[in-house]
């Protein structure tokens, strides 16, 4: 966006947080612009222009506009701020520091900074004099927390430039000049710690984007075992109200094995944030050994946060994200829901009295969402690092009902689908991920599966794979009992469906409020799968249909305690003892 | 308060609908209150010099030459001490025959609390009902609403929850109650001898139904004043919320927006979060908790409103009646705390979880034998026995009259297993059975 003079306007009509504006001059779509009320500036952004009459959404209320209210356009989209000390952050949607403000209540047109630019850090450089560089090149690297972060060429620089000086080694400002660069026609770019882009635009600055490979663990497993997500890939969780979703991306973004996690909390609970607030700081990352929160950025626009900041914080999330995957780092972008992003955007149109598409949701709303999707992913930079952004994202279906436009349009782009259930969470089967209707299309990947074969085991995708058709074949023998009656099928159905039965309750059953059972690692997940194709390959002899259901009782009351057990204890090995001496009681000859 | 010395008064109205009126001013405020011939109104819409303004009461008999004044200000209740113990009206004007309350004007609708500033609720609710402690239990700062069909005993409930719950004050919001049941709330408070902790903003059928928009914000201005400036624990309760919905979609309705499902404003989850997000445990001691009604055309949870409230609040308490034991019960499956895992097992006893997880289990497996059974089929033993426990789990922990402490209900659920399961088909944590485990006697 090149605009040499600031365009001024006053308000013309308002109507909520949609506001008309009367420009002296030229703006540009997605431009930000500050409504001066009373003294304080609401910061506001171009949704559409109509002669010289330019239609802005607010963030902030509006209460108390007035038409004549002077408006003064900022020249730039909006934008975050990228350098040094976003880690452990708390912002709002648009970035700004949730903890710097001040007083209890939000105030309107509170705009704290997102980094502290005085704040010194230990810079060392990466880059040497009169080498060749262009935007995202690595000129040095700082120590944030436990990562090195790396002080890169800014992303809005397009040319090539050749590196003209470089600090030394040292402890500097991040609002120092670290570099100083030189296009082709011999002007000089000075480049510090800081930079800005704009939130709406991809950041680019990558050799190319392959598919990804790489399992990303997240010690559940229902995901792991049976949905793998890959470190870049997509996934989705959609589900009606209590099914899990929030539960689900809490443990997530506990457990999962990435350098860095970004919550978007999107029109949510403010307590679901406050949860992350209390706990983190107390819960160690196994992988480091620091605090969880040292690895946390949350981007927290909830349910009682200005609506249009909604759409804005999942692109704030996701733009920090590719900050992030720049410096060869995987980055877990959460984001909870993405459904009030949707509804915010609904909002809005039916405001501005667009056509509107299925359900009053913009026509528009597929491409967004697929557009957003895309910026996930996992890349080899121009230095050959790899890095990666995991996108997986809750949907919140209206009533329910999966065939609604959210729904649909994120099922074409993601390649997860962990389809939540009522009927399971009723049940409190939890995860209420669904067995059956639930997919990773990364199992499809030959690269995922030669991934899989080497580093978990070869017989790895076929376990999977007989562990799902187990289950298949556990729903098929139920709905024929329920339809025929207990004595009305062979025994042998009723077998089927105990077998199915203790796959759900060891395997796809994990209770996330408990110290042992909520985070199981992949050895461990092996192993307990083995046990458990086991179980369901041992040839039983039942008399009548009658004794199945206590003997499987016992079985999967065996098993889940081993599940409470730690690893390889002896509590786990007696409980194991306890599981063969219950088979051998039914085993035929 | 008002310091305007001259108001200038507006005599032409250019536009009339069916819930606002249209005319030509200037230096109008968004949001900003105005009087037409007396009738409140609220600037809804500012289009250069004309001005939109939604008339609570309606624009029935509104002539063109309506006298129009614009108060300069949005709507705004007074708050002090004087608070408790009184009856308002939506507009938060007396109800009740005594004197207008003297106090500071605060703008309702106010602003939120930013989240780093909020303490995560820690401190449970005792009420006495297991449907509601021993399996949804709830915690100060919690926002949850009872979804029942309009012949269940919500109110009731409700009083009574409120009443067992301790609270320094309780606000209640009522809209679209009827004079019976607002009555009703009078005399149970009054009979507890609570009255002079009972501040009351009330809409009642007899009302214009688009003034219950004022009434949660109402309730919500006080209950901050309480929670924030005098630190003390404060319940809100907001009947009937469905009722408070439908005024919102006559509105959008009335000014031709283009309705979301169930003809409802596709703003509606804003609209709702907005009230129930005021629900806070702020570290300087004070809370407010919101038990709200969401009343359900027949058990029907995906309409919009139930959905979206769903979406909102922190669980929800399902009434249902029990036909088997003829009582209303909080029904296990569709009910939720989404709180209690705070609490439990924390501030009771450690079983709790197990407990309560286990006790849901056998009932659902009741629940799949009876649908057996409905179909015509044999049931087994294990069958027979889930079903004998279904029915004394529904009496002597679900039913809404149950009145006992926690580590009773805990006792009651593990004699419950004791007399009609194995340990294995109960499948709880063996450090649990080891300690509580009780044989049939
Ligand atoms: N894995 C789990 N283990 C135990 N309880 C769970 C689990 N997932 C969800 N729950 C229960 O369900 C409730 C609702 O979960 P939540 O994730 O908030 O639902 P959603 O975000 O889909 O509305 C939680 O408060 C918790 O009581
Ligand atoms: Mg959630």
């Amino acid at each position: 966006m090149e605009k040499n003079k600031n365009t001024n306007g006053v308000v013309s009509g308002i109507i909520a947080n949609l506001v008309m504006v009367q420009v002296d001059g030229p703006v540009s779509q997605n431009e930000i612009c500050y409504i001066n009320l009373a003294g304080v500036d609401l910061m506001a952004e171009v949704i559409k222009v109509l002669g010289d009459v330019a239609y802005v959404q607010v963030f902030e209320s509006t209460r108390g506009l007035k038409v004549g209210d002077t408006v003064a356009f900022a020249g730039h989209m909006l934008e975050v701020t990228l350098g040094p000390g976003i880690l452990s952050k708390n912002y709002d949607g648009l970035q700004h520091d949730l903890d710097k403000m001040e007083g209890t209540f939000l105030r309107r047109g509170e705009y704290t900074e997102a980094i502290d630019t005085s704040k010194k850090w230990d810079y060392k450089p990466l880059a040497k004099v009169g080498e060749k560089v262009i935007a995202g090149s690595w000129l040095g690297e700082v120590k944030e927390n436990w990562i090195n972060h790396k002080i890169m060429v800014p992303f809005k620089l397009t040319d090539s430039y050749k590196v003209k000086w470089l600090a030394e080694e040292g402890n500097y400002a991040a609002s120092e000049v670290m570099a100083v660069l030189e296009d082709e026609d011999g002007k000089e770019v000075p480049v510090t710690m800081v930079q800005k882009f704009p939130v709406k635009i991809a950041i680019k600055a990558y050799k190319e984007k392959p598919r990804p490979f790489r399992l990303m663990e997240t010690g559940i497993r229902i995901i792991d075992t049976l949905n793998p997500i890959v470190e870049g890939g997509t996934g989705f969780i959609p589900g009606p109200f209590g099914s899990g979703k929030t539960v689900l991306q809490h443990a997530l973004s506990k457990q999962a094995d990435a350098d860095l996690i970004i919550v978007a909390a999107c029109g949510e609970r403010a307590n679901e944030v406050v949860e992350i607030f209390y706990e983190f700081p107390h819960l160690d990352d196994p992988r480091t050994g620091r605090k969880l929160m040292e690895r946390t950025t949350i981007i927290a626009n909830t349910s009682n946060m200005p609506v249009a900041a909604r759409e804005a914080s999942v692109y704030t999330a996701m733009t920090i994200g590719e900050y992030y995957r720049s410096m060869g780092l995987k980055v877990l972008l959460l984001a909870d829901s993405t459904s009030r992003w949707a509804q915010a955007l609904r909002e809005m149109s039916n405001r501005m009295e667009e056509l509107p598409g299925p359900d009053a949701f913009p026509m528009d709303l597929p491409a967004i969402i697929s557009n957003f999707y895309a910026r996930a992913g996992y890349v080899k930079l121009n230095n050959g690092a790899t890095g990666s952004i995991t996108f997986i994202g809750t949907v919140s279906p209206a009533g329910g009902n999966l065939k609604e436009p959210v729904t649909e349009s994120t099922k074409k782009v993601a390649r997860c689908f962990y389809a939540l259930s009522q009927q399971r969470a009723d049940s409190k089967r939890y995860p209420a991920v669904d067995p059956i209707d639930s997919y990773s299309k990364y199992l499809e990947y030959d690269e995922v599966r030669e991934y899989l074969s080497s580093h978990v085991s070869e017989e790895w995708i076929d376990k999977v794979e007989e562990t799902r058709n187990l289950l298949l074949k556990g729903k098929e023998a139920n709905e024929q009992i329920n339809i025929l009656g207990d004595d009305g099928v062979p025994v042998d159905y009723h077998l089927r469906y105990w077998r199915s039965e203790v796959i759900d309750f060891v395997i796809l059953q994990q209770d996330a409020f408990d110290k042992t059972d909520s985070s199981t690692p992949m050895e461990r997940q092996q192993y307990m799968l083995n046990l458990v194709l086991g179980v369901c390959n041992t040839p039983l002899e039942f008399d009548s249909f009658e004794e199945v259901n206590p003997f499987f009782k016992r079985v999967i009351n065996t098993l889940k305690q081993m599940n409470y057990s730690d690893y390889m204890s002896d509590q786990f090995s007696q409980f194991e003892n306890e599981l063969s001496t219950i088979l051998t009681e039914r085993k035929s000859a | 308060m008002e310091t305007t010395a001259f108001k200038k008064i507006y005599t032409k109205i250019t536009q009339i609908t069916k819930a606002t009126c249209t005319l030509q001013a200037s230096g109008i405020g968004y949001d900003e209150m105005a009087e037409v011939n007396g009738r409140l109104a609220q600037v809804v819409k500012i289009n250069g010099n004309n001005v939109t303004l939604q008339i609570f009461s309606g624009t029935e008999g509104i002539p063109t030459n309506a006298e129009v004044t614009f108060l300069g200000r949005p709507p705004v209740l007074k708050v002090s001490e004087d608070l408790a113990g009184r009856f308002f009206n939506a507009y938060g004007q007396p109800i009740d025959g005594g004197p207008e309350v003297e106090g500071e004007e605060r703008e309702i609708g106010g602003p939120s609390v930013n989240p780093v500033r909020r303490l995560q609720p820690s401190e449970l609710i005792p009420t006495g009902i297991a449907g509601i402690d021993l399996n949804n239990t709830l915690v100060t700062g919690q926002k949850i609403p009872f979804f029942a069909d309009p012949d269940q005993p919500f109110n009731q409930v409700m009083a009574m929850v409120a009443l067992r719950a301790k609270a320094d004050k309780i606000i209640l919001g009522g809209m679209g109650l009827t004079n019976d049941d607002y009555l009703y709330y009078k005399n149970v408070f009054d009979n507890a001898g609570a009255l002079d902790r009972i501040i009351s903003f009330v809409n009642t059928t007899e009302n214009p139904p688009v003034e219950r928009l004022l009434v949660p914000d109402m309730a919500l201005t006080a209950a901050e004043y309480f929670a924030y400036d005098k630190k003390e624990t404060v319940l809100v309760l907001l009947t009937d919320m469905t009722l408070y919905a439908d005024a919102l979609s006559i509105v959008s309705n009335r000014m031709d927006q283009i309705p979301s499902k169930d003809s409802m404003p596709g703003s509606l989850y804003s609209d709702l979060a907005k009230i129930y997000e005021k629900a806070v445990q702020f570290p300087e001691g004070g809370s407010i908790t919101i038990i709200a009604v969401t009343t359900l055309s027949s058990g029907d949870i995906t309409h919009a409103i139930p959905d979206n409230t769903g979406y909102i609040t922190e669980g929800q308490l399902f009434l249902r009646r029990d036909t088997d034991i003829g009582k209303v019960i909080i029904d296990p499956f569709r009910s939720l705390s989404r709180l209690k895992q705070l609490v439990i097992g924390k501030q009771t006893r450690a079983d709790h979880p197990q407990v309560m997880n286990a006790a849901v289990r056998l009932y659902a497996d009741a629940a799949n034998a009876k649908t057996k059974l409905e179909n015509g089929f044999d049931l087994t033993a294990y069958d027979e026995r889930t079903m004998r426990f279904a029915r004394e789990y529904s009496k002597e922990l679900l039913a809404i009259d149950v009145n006992i402490d926690t580590t009773q209900m805990l006792d009651t659920a593990w004699g419950l297993f004791g007399r009609h399961f194995s340990k294995a088909e109960v499948g709880i944590k063996q450090e649990f059975v080891d300690l509580y485990w009780t044989e049939k006697e």
